[in-house]
């Protein structure tokens, strides 16, 4: 396949789309967004909100009963023949007992591009090779899936999307089951493939993560609740109108981190990552010097 | 005229009488195997149960307990391979029931007896004689009075009631009066109580129906039985009161 | 001594029965793999059941056994996607009700027409007497069947694996689903002709689930599961001589023996050898 094609910059434009369940109430309603190639784009809301059926939609697995879909201008049938789109599922959908090995796996990403009888090629068994190599899953490539960590799992299915060449990549759920280490690996791989021009779209509850990696966000609650640059849109008030009573708050008072501590919070979590709003409701990030710095630069961009 | 004629022989009304019996029997299980997610355990312990009937005819003791001991083996040991092994419970299932039924088939063949195989398969509920009778009668009671009281665990149940129920449609057919009327009930209702209520009266009717019309057709009993409880289904899937196809629409 | 055991070879009818059953084996042993790894053994059951109504069509309008089976079995997944898909019914008991369904109305229509049809080579198969009619409509549909996974076993490996990733990439998964659907139909009726309906889903089924206890690697799986199958029907036919019983129930015996070994000794991921594991971990 050629894969020059498709390395330009890929769009995705979601024009008001809505989507029923066959009891007819509404799955989503009225949503619209557009990406440019070059984002990683988190999705956000509660269990239910939708996010699912808007992956579904955008993969043409869920017929909109109105508005539509566009991937680079195409329609998400042409999209999809073209291996522009690929999906990287949620853990739990997948069968790890399954016999197939991690170069199966990846190989399977081959699959759109090969001909009738699905025989690798040379040329298959390179990009490939080159895929688990970038994921640094080349040295376990002999190994059935299941033997593998929760983040090896993951980055065989990101291998598998790089194999596929796709310049639109849906993550559902990435980081369920991912240790903070791995968490970090699969976020720099993922903003590598910013840097190349690809859309990344994360669906996520885990908020805490969101502002370290993702550019902008999509809030979703059957309706798009808000959507933009991360900054503007993880605010209080937005986050609650998305997840209503759902969210934990820590409110730290004024006096606990005055002066004495050197304005500096410590905040442990179990599993995911917390999501902290300094003082009048700006984003905490972890490493903040070297976020400014990016921001700054990303205004100075045209 | 046919329809009374039937019922002038008395191995007809035997066979209605004790038809019905099982057939309530069975439609009370089905409710508590459809609600459970049981459905083909049913299924998997009434083929199960065919070498326990051979080898406890050949050792001379109760047929019942030889095929409850069977029945058990099969739960038991599906559960078990699921469990050390990555076999999904479905394929284990698969796997120990047809192995199971399969052995019972080599034995049948290997031990001389007076038992019919096709009767064992398809049921023999016109050959009903006195002295089955009884257990019938006390088995089937004493199921529905058992989880009538209880309202839970019928795994030691299943078996014995799929023994008597051979009886009436045979360990093929069985399945189907262990799932449907349940199934059936279950598009009609909500509440427990009324879905007991209605299973029991499908599968009842369609014991009368079934036989009326096999013995008019001169046709297998036991599928004109059991067809009759999938018409009774697919009435109430197109025109059951709450979830009726017709309805939702 | 040995003699006895040469017996069966001198008989061309039992000679004929072991390379059909071998063959119709092989073929059933090679889907079971698939089988088992969609989890559709209760599919396989059901489809089972329910052609054997097309099977006796096809008998009594003296159709070739593939339209007849095809028909049935495709009206039989009809019927439980679209039950399935309104009502609120659980999967498993839409499938009880619908395959008993249409076992019964093959039984209704057996009894019906005793003189044409005979119950019992239809439940229990009757390879060692099979007409030359039948016997061509099953290396037909076998072959058939065979070269449909030789070719695309890749896709159902896909298939069976992922199948949103199949149908991001652009592949026909209704397509394939349908394939299957015919595949597993076609493999029943021809199965159903050697084994008999009653155990055809253990044809379906067991081979698959042992070599999914011997290997990691689907095409090995693919290639063991039909040795299984095709090695256990043909000793199996070959045993029928001696137990004088169903072939059926003796090569569905041998293979759920089989099955019984390689659930203990399986190297990996047998019984013995998850001990020992579990015993190394915990010394």
């Amino acid at each position: 396949m050629s894969e020059q094609s498709n390395n330009e910059r890929v769009s995705l434009v979601v024009e008001d789309i809505a989507v029923r369940y066959g009891n007819g109430h509404a799955a989503l309603e009225g949503v619209s967004f557009s990406l440019e190639g070059g984002t990683i784009c988190a999705l956000v809301g509660v269990n239910g909100s939708g996010k699912s059926t808007l992956f579904k939609s955008i993969m043409g697995f869920v017929r909109p009963s109105r508005g539509r879909v566009r991937v680079k201008g195409l329609s998400v049938r042409e999209a999809l023949r073209k291996q522009i789109i690929a999906y990287v599922p949620q853990a739990e959908e997948v069968d790890w007992n399954f016999p197939v090995s991690v170069w199966d796996v990846a190989m399977m990403g081959r699959y759109g591009t090969m001909n009738f009888l699905r025989i690798p090629r040379a040329e298959d068994k390179r990009v490939v090779d080159q895929s688990l190599r970038r994921v640094g899953m080349w040295e376990y490539r002999d190994r059935q899936i299941g033997e593998l960590s929760g983040g090896q799992k993951k980055r065989v299915f990101l291998a598998r999307a790089l194999a596929q060449g796709a310049r639109l990549i849906l993550l559902d759920e990435p980081f369920t089951g991912v240790d903070v280490t791995t968490e970090e690996a699969i976020i720099a791989l993922l903003r590598e493939l910013r840097e190349e021009g690809c859309v990344v779209l994360v669906s996520t509850h885990n908020l805490g993560s969101v502002p370290e990696f993702c550019d902008r966000v999509v809030l979703l609650h059957r309706k798009v609740i808000a959507y933009g640059p991360t900054e503007e849109i993880f605010t209080e008030s937005n986050l609650l109108a998305a997840f209503g009573g759902q969210l934990r708050h820590f409110h730290f008072e004024q006096s606990t981190i005055q002066s004495h501590d050197g304005r500096s919070v410590k905040v442990l979590t179990d599993d995911e990552r917390p999501l902290v709003f300094g003082k009048d409701g700006h984003l905490e990030y972890k490493n903040r010097e070297g976020r400014e710095e990016l921001l700054q630069k990303r205004k100075q961009e045209p | 005229m046919s329809m009374f004629e039937a019922w002038q022989y008395e191995f007809m009304r035997d066979a209605l009488w004790m038809g019905s019996l099982i057939a309530a029997m069975c439609a009370v299980l089905s409710c508590f195997l459809v609600l459970r997610g049981w459905a083909l355990m049913g299924d998997a312990v009434s083929h199960a149960v065919l070498p326990g009937i051979v080898i406890a005819y050949w050792c001379g003791g109760p047929l019942f307990l030889g095929a409850m001991v069977a029945g058990f083996f099969c739960a038991v040991g599906s559960g078990w391979v699921k469990r050390v092994s990555r076999i999904k419970e479905d394929t284990a299932m698969g796997v120990v029931f047809t192995g199971l039924f399969a052995m019972g088939l080599v034995l049948f063949h290997k031990v001389p007896s007076d038992l019919h195989l096709d009767h064992i398969l398809f049921g023999h509920i016109l050959g009903i004689v006195e002295k089955d009778k009884p257990s019938i009668v006390v088995i089937s009671l004493l199921v529905m009075g058992l989880l009538w009281i209880k309202r839970r665990d019928l795994l030691f149940l299943l078996s014995v009631a799929i023994v008597v129920a051979l009886k009436s449609v045979g360990l093929v057919l069985v399945t189907a009066m262990l799932i449907t009327p349940g199934a059936t009930a279950f598009l009609w209702t909500d509440r427990f109580d009324r879905m007991l209520g209605v299973a029991v009266m499908t599968a009842v009717l369609s014991t009368l129906i079934g036989l009326t019309v096999s013995f008019a057709w001169d046709a297998s009993s036991s599928a004109c039985m059991v067809l009759c409880q999938s018409g009774f289904f697919l009435l109430s899937w197109c025109f059951g009161p709450k979830h009726g196809l017709l309805r939702g629409r | 001594m040995m003699e006895q055991w040469m017996v069966p070879f001198q008989y061309e009818y039992l000679v004929k029965a072991m390379v059909v059953c071998a063959f119709v084996g092989a073929v059933c042993g090679a889907l079971s793999a698939m089988v088992t790894l969609k989890g559709w053994s209760l599919l396989g059951d059901a489809l089972s059941h329910a052609v054997v109504p097309g099977v006796v069509l096809a008998h009594l309008l003296s159709w070739p056994l593939a339209v007849g089976s095809l028909i049935s079995g495709v009206l039989a997944a009809g019927a439980m996607t679209w039950v399935k898909a309104h009502s609120r019914l659980r999967e498993d008991a839409v499938m009880g009700v619908v395959f008993t369904t249409f076992f019964a109305i093959g039984l209704l229509g057996i009894s019906l027409y005793p003189s044409q049809l005979d119950l019992k080579s239809i439940v229990f198969g009757n390879v060692l007497a099979i007409a030359p009619k039948d016997l061509w409509q099953v290396i037909g549909m076998g072959g058939f069947v065979a070269l449909v996974l030789l070719l695309k076993w890749r896709d159902m490996m896909l298939f069976c694996f992922d199948e949103q990733q199949a149908r991001v990439q652009g592949l026909n998964v209704r397509l394939l689903h349908a394939v299957f659907l015919l595949l597993l139909s076609a493999m029943a009726v021809a199965a159903l002709m050697t084994v008999g309906a009653l155990l055809v889903v253990a044809m379906l089924i067991t081979p698959g689930a042992t070599a999914y206890l011997l290997t990691n690697r689907f095409s090995r799986m693919m290639i063991l599961s039909a040795v299984f199958g095709g090695v256990t029907s043909a000793l199996g036919a070959y045993a029928s001589y001696f137990v004088d019983g169903s072939t059926g129930a003796c090569i569905v015996s041998l293979q759920a023996l089989l099955f019984l070994l390689c659930l203990w000794w399986a190297p990996q991921h047998g019984w013995f050898a998850q001990r020992r594991r579990e015993k190394e971990v915990a010394s």
